[in-house]
């Protein structure tokens, strides 16, 4: 069971300011979706290895060269706030 | 039959004989899309300026297997200078500066981009009634959804208001909005296509595939979108076969699965029906069919649930208002974060950003992503075995035909569940395709789901391919 102090925490961990009515409604969604997932602790999971990815490939290399990139008014293009080739973000420290 | 029904192969034998030029064929999708557009709204974005553009450079040079061919694309693809939405309020305004590996291929082949479709927000759904602007119609009844993620690219397929189209699947979402909309839909193996420019959702799990008429588009376009890319290191260093070859290679011997736990009690009687019809014919045409186990099928959602939205809270930590997309005003930086993403992202993306990190946190990865992984490996394990004994899998691609819009939009769950038959195959990595075989009472279409081995796509498009071709259900259109 998912409480409201728990919406609350893990929507503070995912950087989401919610609504009384939204902690409420994922309480409920979510304490509803867990109860399917519990399913899981069904299988002896013991002797299993996890699996993160299908593919038979890992720690893929290349050579370490320079090459164009984008140039920085383009990677800047669709910044809200962008000065001075800079991203500018509200104030951090006082 | 009028240009913009048309298919790839059918468009590229017309334009190569002469007499049609790549404008003339744009002129008829656009009336098309002018007609229907505002009932079955497919396009988040149409770019009829850029399209001409492009059709006059094709019509000039000639060449390119996609030369003057009109394909929609899936709005979570990157399209340089051309607006990629997710269909969320965070990205409406975003340009992106450079264009994702498989549209760059495509434009090399001469491809014309009739405009972007609408999804689910982030391709998180299976009705496009996540969409953040609007949800898509299907074709075949307006008052229905169409599928999803992918519902505006396999809409505007099955509508004619596009040769084919791009999609991405994650859990289903080529396969159960072609189904859904009564045209094929082609998941590759996870790593044939790159990823490179595809907005990420779970990227284990996430590939690019096409969505068109026929079985043998879909291998053309496969062709072209297929192959290793150095901007994507899990996209496979594998020989890329002639995928159109199998297209007219017979079945006879050919050892079908039929899985068990696939045909289950409460599974739509007309979907089941079709579906062993669909079986029938397979071995009519001279294959065997096998009965298979897959015994962790009943793990599969909640597997899934747990590591696509584990890797989504991962992947969607990007959307911050700092350096791209939506920003909302705050004090400081930390509620800058908190405002930006509360309304930047729709009620759906949330909820699986916070079931991810909830199952990554601290006291609980264990149990939920933990446990996930190792589930994630029994359910690989069931393909090896049953594919030791048959060459593919057949079985329904989605439990039942399309439900009304607002049937399941309040519970995330049952929503869940529509998934049950495709999302498998995308924990296991394998290539998965959905082809028409049959259309319910109501005159709904009704998807054959079927499923080859890992980088074995030939199998898939040679069985789904005889399997068409020996039925006309793949030449019906919705009256629109």
């Amino acid at each position: 069971m998912i409480e409201s102090a728990d919406v609350l925490k893990i929507a503070g961990l995912s950087r989401l300011a919610l609504t009384e009515e939204e902690v409420k409604l994922y309480s409920n969604q979510l304490s509803a979706i867990l109860q399917h997932i519990e399913k899981l602790k069904e299988l002896d999971t013991r002797d299993v290895g996890p699996t993160s990815h299908v593919l038979d490939i890992r720690n893929v290399m290349r050579e370490d060269l320079t090459a164009p990139s984008l140039p920085v008014d383009d990677a800047l293009g669709n910044c809200p706030d962008p000065k001075g080739g800079f991203y500018r973000v509200p104030r951090i420290i006082e | 039959m009028e240009l913009h029904q048309l298919g790839v192969e059918e468009l590229k034998n017309v334009l190569d004989k002469g007499g049609v030029s790549p404008a003339e064929v744009l002129d008829s999708v656009f009336k098309r899309i002018d007609a229907i557009q505002e009932k079955v709204k497919a396009f988040v974005t149409l770019t009829r300026e850029q399209a001409y553009g492009m059709a006059a450079a094709a019509g000039a040079r000639g060449a390119g297997a996609l030369a003057g061919i009109p394909i929609a694309i899936k709005d979570n693809i990157c399209t340089k200078g051309i607006r990629t939405t997710c269909s969320s309020r965070m990205l409406e305004n975003f340009v992106p500066p450079y264009e994702s590996t498989v549209t760059g291929r495509l434009l090399e082949a001469g491809y014309v981009l009739v405009g972007k479709t609408n999804l689910d927000e982030f391709a998180m759904g299976s009705s496009t009634e996540n969409s953040a602007f609007f949800t898509t119609r299907n074709p075949w009844d307006l008052d229905r959804i169409p599928g999803g993620s992918s519902g505006g690219s396999a809409a505007a397929v099955s509508a004619g208001m596009c040769a084919a189209a791009l999609g991405s699947d994650t859990g289903g979402s080529i396969r159960q909005p072609a189904s859904l909309c009564g045209v094929v839909g082609l998941k590759p193996t996870y790593g044939r296509v790159s990823r490179h420019g595809l907005v990420a959702f779970a990227s284990s799990l996430d590939q690019i595939g096409p969505i068109t008429k026929t079985v043998k588009d879909a291998a053309i376009l496969l062709n072209i979108i297929a192959g290793h890319d150095a901007a994507d290191s899990t996209s496979a260093p594998m020989p890329i076969p002639d995928f159109t070859r199998p297209a007219g290679m017979d079945i006879k011997g050919f050892r079908v699965g039929i899985p068990k736990e696939y045909f289950i009690p409460g599974m739509d009687r007309e979907v089941e029906a079709a579906v062993l019809a669909a079986v029938k014919q397979l071995e009519a045409l001279g294959a065997i069919p096998v009965e298979v186990s897959l015994p962790h099928t009943a793990y599969a959602i909640a597997t899934y649930y747990i590591l696509a939205t584990s890797e989504a809270s991962s992947n969607l930590a990007r959307y911050d208002g700092v350096k791209y997309g939506f920003r909302a005003g705050g004090k400081d930086l930390l509620e800058t974060y908190m405002n930006t993403r509360a309304q930047g992202f729709g009620p759906e993306v949330k909820r699986r950003i916070m079931l991810g990190t909830y199952a990554l946190s601290s006291g609980y990865y264990e149990a939920y992503y933990g446990r996930a992984q190792q589930v994630r490996t029994l359910i690989k394990k069931d393909f090896e075995e049953a594919f030791k004994s048959v060459d593919i899998i057949a079985t329904p691609t989605s439990p039942t035909a399309a439900f009304k819009v607002g049937e399941k939009a309040a519970d995330p769950l049952q929503m869940y569940l529509s998934d049950i038959f495709t999302i498998s195959i995308n924990l296991a990595g394998l290539p998965g395709i959905s082809v028409p075989c049959g259309f319910t009472r109501e005159e709904l279409p009704i998807g054959l789901q079927l499923i080859g081995r890992h980088f074995d796509e030939e199998t898939v498009i040679r069985v789904a391919h005889a399997y068409e071709q020996s039925t006309d259900w793949h030449g019906r259109r919705p009256k629109l």
